[in-house]
């Protein structure tokens, strides 16, 4: 069953997955900054290595190894072959690893016949990450992935699964056991999506989310609704504003506040229009989806980098009740 | 990024680039509506070239694909309808034409047509690690996508194709698909990991040489052998393919680089697609790609970047008071209440600020980016979705440089 939203942070492995475009990047790395600033300590790791994650806290790009990049948060950067040296080293005991040969090369070529290696070299780090965490071998507590987008997402999460299909004997098998129960305790393990209230992103959402429930066993947490825009006015406000649009007000206006008057009454009846538009979308989401939803405002800055994760932290942080 | 060196002839206008254009490829990363931008460009083409144009959608919104009439139709191309164009204000001399990519479909095509008999090509189509790599393999789109194009031009239908990308991971794995696919199929490594299959005679028999044997060992340590064995069935059926195989992917990588073909690249600009496309823009140059144009969509308008505008709007959040008891003296009734009127006026003037801040650093990015291909075009923020062709033909008429 779904937990409640301010449980989030207390489990121990949180993904964030979503559309490109909406986000998700940030979001992964402002609850990042969120746990920590409640004393956690967070492994943040993204998977679809762009560098995005530590530039969200203004640091160069991680690799393999983690590295603290904000006090209380170390990050990582996926690499399947970089996964599957660390595997076949503690797994198999492989005293050379040089004789395999070229493995980057073996690794792409069988991962591209059999989609499902990658991914278990992927999910299979992450689980292993929380196990050491959760039996305190490691230094820290919760582990927060920037994952895959909405289109491959399922196949990483179910990866797990499909390798016992395809597989009939041998240590992998058993190896994957362990990975499906831990991604499917709702006490450790939630999937979340990040949308924006647009068209897209939001019908993204309600598949993936009908997706997930239909073909993985990974709990659900929270849906995040990011960029959504404010409200100008409350109904009678907005009579109000109708009759500025109008003479004689607006003659009144552009005769006190210059003719720019025009482009303030038009540009607030942008914003009306925009936020309205979306507001069907959320309606939408909200009638198809019956999970937790938090709403991120739209953040009137261009930019992105410490500055715009604390101030998304913070937005997350009230959603959260924190 | 550099800025590419202009030549004297080079086109300025969208018109004038898709004139000598056979084929023009939108790419950009998710959400930044490729999509609709690729539509109206072909919209845009049919009518002002009076050209017969297709518009090959990979994955477009539902009501989107059915305003242009994509509803059910897989690979099948149609033609958007006058009376469509006609409702929607468009007179057209040309012709509109739409598809969608049906992946799989486009897939068992391909293995029909290079599979050297039938009974190959349904092995190839029964096996389950076809359906994987098609289905789940996320190049196969890319390639898929190419391969179709490729067919499509051949057959000399159209004047213009246009073509949306799929949404990529990385928008260059779109380019290199056809190459990547051709190495794949054709690559040592395959020979070398079939190998024990096809010197063992019979099928199933491993005769392991020495340079393999280690990589045997350890892949059936981890995977089990029946898994091996599935792959090497699948692939040596799938090597009967090869040469066509190839051939055509060498095929669809020369058109890309053709002189007939030229890309357009879409984005917001936000930070994160912005970024992207400018690597995306840089690559292409550095690949000799054409890069015809670049689209700058859903900015913000003009009317926020209005000094008087600004100014307008710290005289509503200062002299909110005043202006609202001077409002409830000369306007009726409905503005009688200064105190909501006042707190109406600190509203929009703060909501002027919030967009105005926004819109500012959105042209500094379009003065930077305006020196990077020949064609920039820019297409507002709409205050409603873009989802019929009315609101494509206003995209197209920013797109051609008659908007606003």
């Amino acid at each position: 069953m779904e937990v409640p939203a301010p449980a989030l942070l207390d489990r121990r492995l949180l993904f964030f997955t979503g559309k490109g475009g909406v986000g998700k990047s940030t979001v992964a790395a402002a609850t990042a900054l969120l746990a920590s600033n409640i004393g956690k300590r967070v492994l943040l790791v993204e998977v679809d290595a762009k560098g995005d994650v530590p530039a969200q806290f203004e640091r160069s790009p991680v690799g393999f190894t983690p590295r603290e990049i904000h006090p209380g948060v170390l990050a990582m950067a996926m690499d399947t072959e970089a996964s599957l040296q660390e595997y076949l080293k503690l797994n198999l005991r492989v005293p050379i690893l040089g004789r395999l040969g070229p493995l980057a090369r073996v690794l792409d070529f069988v991962a591209t016949a059999a989609p499902g290696v990658k991914e278990i070299l992927t999910i299979g780090k992450i689980a292993w990450e929380v196990r050491e965490a959760i039996e305190g071998r490691a230094d820290f507590d919760l582990v927060i992935v920037d994952a895959a987008a909405t289109g491959h997402i399922v196949a990483q999460l179910g990866a797990a699964d499909a390798i016992r299909e395809l597989v009939d004997v041998g240590p992998l098998r058993n190896q994957t056991q362990w990975v499906s129960e831990l991604l499917a305790d709702p006490a450790i393990t939630a999937v979340n999506v990040v949308t924006t209230p647009e068209e897209m992103p939001v019908v993204e959402t309600i598949e993936l989310v009908e997706r997930i429930r239909a073909e993985v066993d990974v709990p659900l947490g929270t849906v995040i609704v990011n960029r959504v825009l404010p409200e100008l006015f409350t109904h009678a406000d907005e009579e109000t504003f109708d009759a500025l649009r109008v003479a004689p007000a607006i003659d009144l206006l552009r005769e006190r506040a210059g003719n720019g008057a025009v482009a303030v009454l038009d540009g607030a009846r942008l914003a009306v229009s925009l936020r309205r538009t979306r507001a069907v979308h959320l309606d939408h989401l909200r009638t198809a989806v019956d999970l937790p939803l938090l709403y991120l405002p739209y953040l009137f800055v261009r930019a992105h980098g410490l500055r715009v994760t604390r101030m998304v932290a913070d937005a997350l942080g009230a959603e959260l009740g924190l | 990024m550099k800025p590419r060196r202009r030549a004297d002839d080079a086109p300025t206008t969208l018109e004038q680039l898709l004139a000598a254009k056979e084929i023009v490829v939108f790419c950009g990363s998710g959400g930044v509506g490729k999509t609709s931008v690729a539509a109206a460009a072909a919209l845009g083409a049919s009518v002002r070239l009076g050209a017969k144009v297709l518009v090959l959608t990979i994955d477009p919104a539902r009501r989107l694909a059915t305003a242009l009439g994509l509803d059910g139709l897989g690979n099948l191309a149609h033609r958007v309808p006058n009376e469509t164009l006609k409702a929607a204000g468009i007179d057209g001399r040309g012709e509109l034409w739409a598809a969608m990519l049906d992946t799989k479909q486009s897939w068992d095509e391909l293995v029909l047509r290079h599979a050297k008999d039938e009974e190959t090509a349904y092995r190839i189509l029964e096996n389950r690690l076809y359906h994987n790599l098609t289905a789940r393999f996320v190049q196969s789109h890319d390639y898929i996508a190419m391969e179709r194009l490729f067919e499509i031009h051949s057959s000399g239908e159209y004047d213009l194709i246009v073509i949306d990308t799929p949404p990529t991971r990385n928008a260059i794995d779109f380019l290199e698909a056809p190459a990547r696919m051709a190495d794949f199929f054709g690559g040592r490594l395959l020979r070398w990991l079939t190998l024990p299959y096809r010197v063992g005679g019979k099928r199933g028999t491993r005769v392991l040489n020495v340079a393999s044997r280690p990589f045997y060992q350890m892949a059936d340590r981890i995977l089990g052998s029946k898994f091996l064995q599935d792959i090497a069935e699948f692939f040596l059926n799938f090597q009967s393919m090869y040469e066509g195989f190839v051939e055509r992917s060498r095929a669809v990588e020369r058109l890309m680089h053709d002189k007939r073909t030229t890309f357009a690249v879409v984005t917001t600009l936000e930070s994160a697609p912005l970024h992207e496309a400018e690597r995306f823009c840089a690559e292409l140059v550095a690949r000799n790609f054409h890069l015809g144009a670049l689209v700058l969509n859903k900015t913000l308008p003009d009317l926020l970047l209005d000094p008087a505008g600004a100014d307008a709007a710290t005289a509503c959040i200062d002299d909110a008071a005043p202006l609202a008891a001077a409002l409830a003296e000369t306007a009726d009734g409905a503005l009688g209440d200064p105190t909501r009127t006042a707190r109406v006026l600190r509203t929009i003037g703060e909501s002027y600020r919030n967009f105005s801040v926004v819109a500012m650093r959105e042209a500094e990015l379009r003065a930077e980016l305006a020196r990077v291909p020949d064609v920039v075009a820019r297409v507002p923020m709409f205050e409603a979705d873009i989802d019929d062709v009315t609101g494509l033909a206003e995209i197209s008429a920013w797109l051609y440089g008659a908007g606003g």
